[in-house]
Order: C-alpha cells, then sequence, then structure tokens
C-alpha cells in the first residue's frame, strides 16, 4: 500500500511536465488548428532561461552578498523564465507561422519541425554539446508520511503544476481573451468582425502556452537537474500525444491526459522492468485511444473545439 | 457628415468582377435596403465595408475614418455591427456569451486584471453583463442566456445573431438576409422587432434582403443590384416601379 501511494506521488510528478507542455500544444491547435511541432523544443528553451535565470540569480545573490532566501528565487525564476519564453513563443508565432496562416496546414506543420531543429542545433552551437546542471533552488527535504516518502521538492512541483492549468482553465473560461481563444477556435473568419483583434489572441495563445512550458522546464530542472538541448525532444512528442489523448483543443483534457500518462509510466515500471517502461505504456495508450478516438473532451468533428 | 460613404467601389476577384463602381451614403438613424438577385454581389459589398476583403479600386468612409487603412477587428470597434446570411454563431458557446464576446473592445481590464480577478474586472463583467441581458431583451431572447445556440431554433438563432451585432455598440448596423429560411409569421416578427431596434437605438441599418414586402416595409432608400451594379435607386415605390428592377427579378417580357 505504502509502494503504491509512493508511485501515486511519482506518477503525479511525472504527470505534471506531460500536463503542462500538453496544454500548450492544444492552445494554439484549439486557435490555429495548427500543431506546433516546435513546443518541445520551446519547452526546452524554457528550462535554459530558468536555468540562467537561476544561476545569474544566485551569483548576484552571492556577489552583492544577500542572502536570497530559496523560495524567492524559485518565485523570481519562474516568473522571469515564464515570461521570457512567452516572448520565445510570441516569435516563433511572428516569424514562423504568421507568414503562413493561409499556406496549407502541411507546410506550417513542417514550419514547426524546422523551428524546432532550429533552436536544438542553434543551442547546440551556442553552448556546447555539454549538459548544464540546474543549481539545486530547493533544499531538498524528506517527509516521512507513514512510510510514504516524499520531498518538499515533488509537493511543490505538484502543487504549481496543478494550480497553473487551474489559473489557465479559469483565464479560458472567465474573461474576454479565453472567450475569444474559444470563439476563433470555431470560427475564424466572423470572430474579428465582432471587435475581437485576431492577432493579438493568436500571440497570446502562443504566450500562454510558451509560458506554461517554461514553468515545466523549470519544474523539469528542479526535479532532474540535467540539462541538454535534446531534452525536449521525448517531453515533447510525450506530451503531443497527452494534448491528442485529452482531446484537441481542450486545456483540462490535456492536463488530464497528461497527468494519466504520468501515472502509467510510473504505475508499469512499479511491476515490469524499466525498459519495457514506454514500450507497454505506449501499448496501452494505444489501446485507450482505440475506444476512444477523439480523446477524453474531443469532439469528432474537427471544428468543434473546446477550449 | 454622412455615417457610411463609399465611392466608387469596384471588387473584383481572381479576375471576375465582383461589384462595380458602387456608392451610398447613409445618415445617422436611416433604414437602407440593398436587393438585387442571388450573385449580385449583395454580401461581397457587406464583406468590403466590413473589412473581410479590400476593395481593388475606391473609398469606404465610416464617421470620416478610411476603412481600407483598418483591420476588421477595428472596423467592428468603431461601431459597424453585422449579421451573416448563412448563420455564423459559435456553436459551443451560450446566448450570453455570444453577447459578451461581441464586446470584446469595450472592455478595458488588462491581462493582469483578467489572471487575478481585480476589482475594475469584476466591474466591467458585471456592468457587461447586465448591458448583455438588456441587448438581449431588446430582440426578445432575454431569457435564454444560459442556452447554447444549437439548442435554439431558427428564427431565435436569427435574433442572437443581430443581438451580437448590436453588442459592438454599432451606430450603422449591417443585416445579411436576416429573414432567409423564416415563415410569414417568424417574418412579421422580425420586421417589429428590426423597427423596435431602430426605435430604441436610432442605429442606422443596411440590410440585403430577397423579400420585397420586407424592405418595402422598412427601408426609406433601396438600391438593386444586379451583377455587381447598381441599376436602380430609389424609394421603394420607385423600385417597385422600375421596370429595370422587374427585368432583373422576372425576366423580360413579363408585365405587370
Amino acid at each position: 500500500m505504502q509502494y503504491f501511494l509512493q508511485n501515486v506521488v511519482n506518477g503525479l510528478q511525472w504527470g505534471s511536465f506531460y500536463a503542462l507542455v500538453a496544454i500548450g500544444y492544444t492552445m494554439v491547435y484549439g486557435v490555429l488548428m495548427l500543431f506546433n511541432f516546435a513546443h518541445g523544443d520551446i519547452f526546452m528553451v524554457g528550462a535554459y532561461i530558468g536555468f540562467f535565470t537561476a544561476t545569474g540569480l544566485v551569483a548576484l545573490a552571492a556577489v552583492g552578498n544577500i542572502i536570497l532566501p530559496s523560495w524567492l528565487i524559485l518565485t523570481l525564476t519562474m516568473l522571469i523564465a515564464m515570461f521570457l519564453n512567452a516572448l520565445v513563443g510570441m516569435a516563433v508565432e511572428r516569424i514562423g507561422y504568421r507568414p503562413l496562416r493561409d499556406a496549407p496546414r502541411a507546410s506550417a506543420a513542417i514550419t514547426g519541425l524546422m523551428i524546432g531543429i532550429i533552436l536544438e542545433t542553434g543551442n547546440l552551437a551556442l553552448l556546447g554539446a555539454s549538459r548544464l546542471a540546474f543549481p539545486p533552488l530547493i533544499k531538498p527535504e524528506v517527509y516521512n508520511i507513514s512510510g510514504v516518502y516524499i520531498t518538499n521538492q515533488k509537493i511543490i512541483i505538484i502543487i504549481i503544476a496543478l494550480s497553473l492549468t487551474f489559473m489557465l482553465h479559469l483565464f479560458i473560461r472567465k474573461t474576454k481573451w479565453g472567450m475569444a481563444m474559444r470563439a476563433m477556435a470555431y470560427d475564424f473568419v466572423i470572430t474579428p468582425l465582432m471587435g475581437v483583434p485576431l492577432n493579438t489572441i493568436i500571440a497570446l495563445t502562443f504566450a500562454l502556452g510558451s509560458g506554461l512550458a517554461a514553468a515545466a522546464g523549470v519544474l523539469f530542472g528542479i526535479a532532474y537537474p540535467v540539462l541538454g538541448p535534446y531534452m525536449g525532444i521525448i517531453i515533447g512528442w510525450k506530451a503531443f500525444v497527452a494534448a491528442i489523448l485529452g482531446g484537441r483543443g481542450s486545456v483540462l483534457g490535456a492536463a488530464s491526459a497528461g497527468f494519466l500518462m504520468g501515472f502509467i509510466e510510473i504505475f508499469v515500471v512499479m511491476i515490469f522492468p524499466s525498459t519495457m517502461r514506454d514500450f507497454i505504456a505506449y501499448s496501452i495508450i494505444l489501446l485507450i485511444l482505440t475506444f476512444l478516438p477523439n480523446g477524453f473532451f474531443g469532439e469528432p468533428f474537427s471544428a468543434k473545439l473546446r477550449l | 457628415m454622412p455615417l457610411l460613404n463609399v465611392e466608387h467601389m469596384t471588387h473584383f476577384f481572381a479576375g471576375l468582377r465582383a461589384v462595380h463602381d458602387y456608392s451610398i451614403r447613409i445618415e445617422p438613424g436611416e433604414i437602407h435596403g440593398l436587393i438585387g438577385p442571388n450573385g449580385a454581389g449583395k454580401s461581397t459589398i457587406f464583406n468590403l465595408i466590413t473589412g473581410v476583403f479590400k476593395p481593388t479600386e475606391g473609398k469606404v468612409f465610416f464617421l470620416g475614418k478610411d476603412l481600407i487603412k483598418l483591420p476588421p477587428y477595428e472596423i467592428a470597434a468603431l461601431g459597424l455591427g453585422r449579421t451573416f446570411q448563412n448563420l455564423r454563431l459559435w456553436r459551443h458557446m451560450s446566448v450570453l456569451e455570444h453577447i459578451k464576446m461581441a464586446q470584446f473592445s469595450q472592455i478595458t481590464y488588462g491581462l493582469i486584471g483578467a489572471f487575478f480577478g481585480t476589482g475594475k474586472r469584476n466591474r466591467q463583467e458585471k456592468e457587461n453583463t447586465e448591458k448583455a441581458l438588456k441587448i438581449m431583451d431588446l430582440v426578445g431572447i432575454g431569457k435564454l442566456a444560459d442556452q447554447l445556440v444549437p439548442n435554439l431554433p431558427y428564427g431565435l438563432q436569427r435574433r442572437v445573431e443581430i443581438a451580437r451585432a448590436l453588442a459592438v455598440n454599432p451606430k450603422l448596423l449591417l443585416l445579411d438576409e436576416p429573414t432567409a429560411g423564416m415563415n410569414t409569421e417568424e417574418l412579421i416578427n422580425l420586421i417589429n422587432i428590426i423597427r423596435h431596434i431602430h426605435e430604441r437605438t436610432g442605429v442606422a441599418i443596411l440590410l440585403i434582403e430577397h423579400r420585397m414586402k420586407f424592405v418595402t416595409d422598412l427601408c426609406e432608400r433601396i438600391q438593386t443590384l444586379d451583377f455587381g451594379e447598381i441599376i436602380a435607386e430609389g424609394n421603394a415605390e420607385e423600385i417597385q416601379n422600375n421596370p429595370k428592377v422587374i427585368e432583373a427579378y422576372l425576366g423580360k417580357g413579363v408585365k405587370t
């Protein structure tokens, strides 16, 4: 039982990364009907921005001889990384996707792949192949709750991921921008005729998705403090699977599918050897998709999307 | 200064002339009609005025502003509301959400307010909900706020479109065949609603229509369009007796 609960916590943490990245995929799809294949690499860029911000803040504190509490460094790192990565996402949209707005979807899809490769190799060219170590922002503490070991890191990661998901959900349901995203998901042509600025909403969509990806990157750096230029690929692919599994265009769907995939992967390892993890986990997900071809919250007709 | 002033507007679609030398002046509070057979270019004129397409030649001024330089969302925010020939509603959104979406340009709270629920946001959301409910009352759908639009009968969906167009605070309302697919009873209802809106808000209206009764009942001035060109212009009586109009509508050799 303790072993089981232990793995529930691990699954929640592991799913947090998938959930946050998957939301970015699904939002862009919801508004533009476009899979932003560069999103995994935008996650990577977010992790690197987080790395430089955190390292910079730690160094700055050391030079100035100021004692910055670690929660403050973490908060600042999160906010700065999310903000800067939002700008990265907006730049990707402006440079890569906007010129191809009326082009066939396949052209836009390969644009995403190319931007992804450019970000990876650009990183490689700038920073070299050596991996970077994310500075330890949270001093690890282990709590033993009746036999279940929980680190403070895990708690923080899970809480941040869940609250960001919830905030975004409220944003999309309750505010004029969120409403505009949902309206555009349904009808791209008439929504501007109601006074809604198309390009602003699209830029905002990319900004929010990339901001969440940066949050995932920083949290990932805290849990697995080794960064490399290709770290975004596998997470990106899997988060893409989560976005589809959740139902294209649905934020809560993407988040819940992300957490579910985290659980499946962790629980497969609980029973089978870890080398079999993805083989078995993704066979299960394939099976789920066979019975739920539209995903959890998706609708069969592709124009009817829910954000 | 006229509200809307279109001068010598011409538009080509890949070499095909859809609109030729079209001009109209609308003063505040007037109701104009635009009639003509299918494919005459009526909806294209709406699309040209609202910025969906930019005209090949000609000028479009609204409140003295040159619309050709503005993107569609700014044109709408200036006070141009429109409906569509085939219903273009957001079918996953409620009636109230439709109206509130069209208030986008009037809502000024920022992103921070949106995320953290500031007082300004809550106040504006409340004011706008009240305003939206008033608009819905005006067109007689006040009790349907939380309904999803696909659940409404066709005639009411048409009214949702009109309410949404009114929510941008229009000075000019463009109605594209508002009676399409309606029976006689719904038609008479709609005439009354449009009169009611006009009396209460004083909004100017330009409407595209097929049904003569509807146009002659409502409009002070009517233009007839055929093959993208104005073939007749005048009040209801002049239009009904104009031989060119009769020819365009009924074909040659018909006596009235």
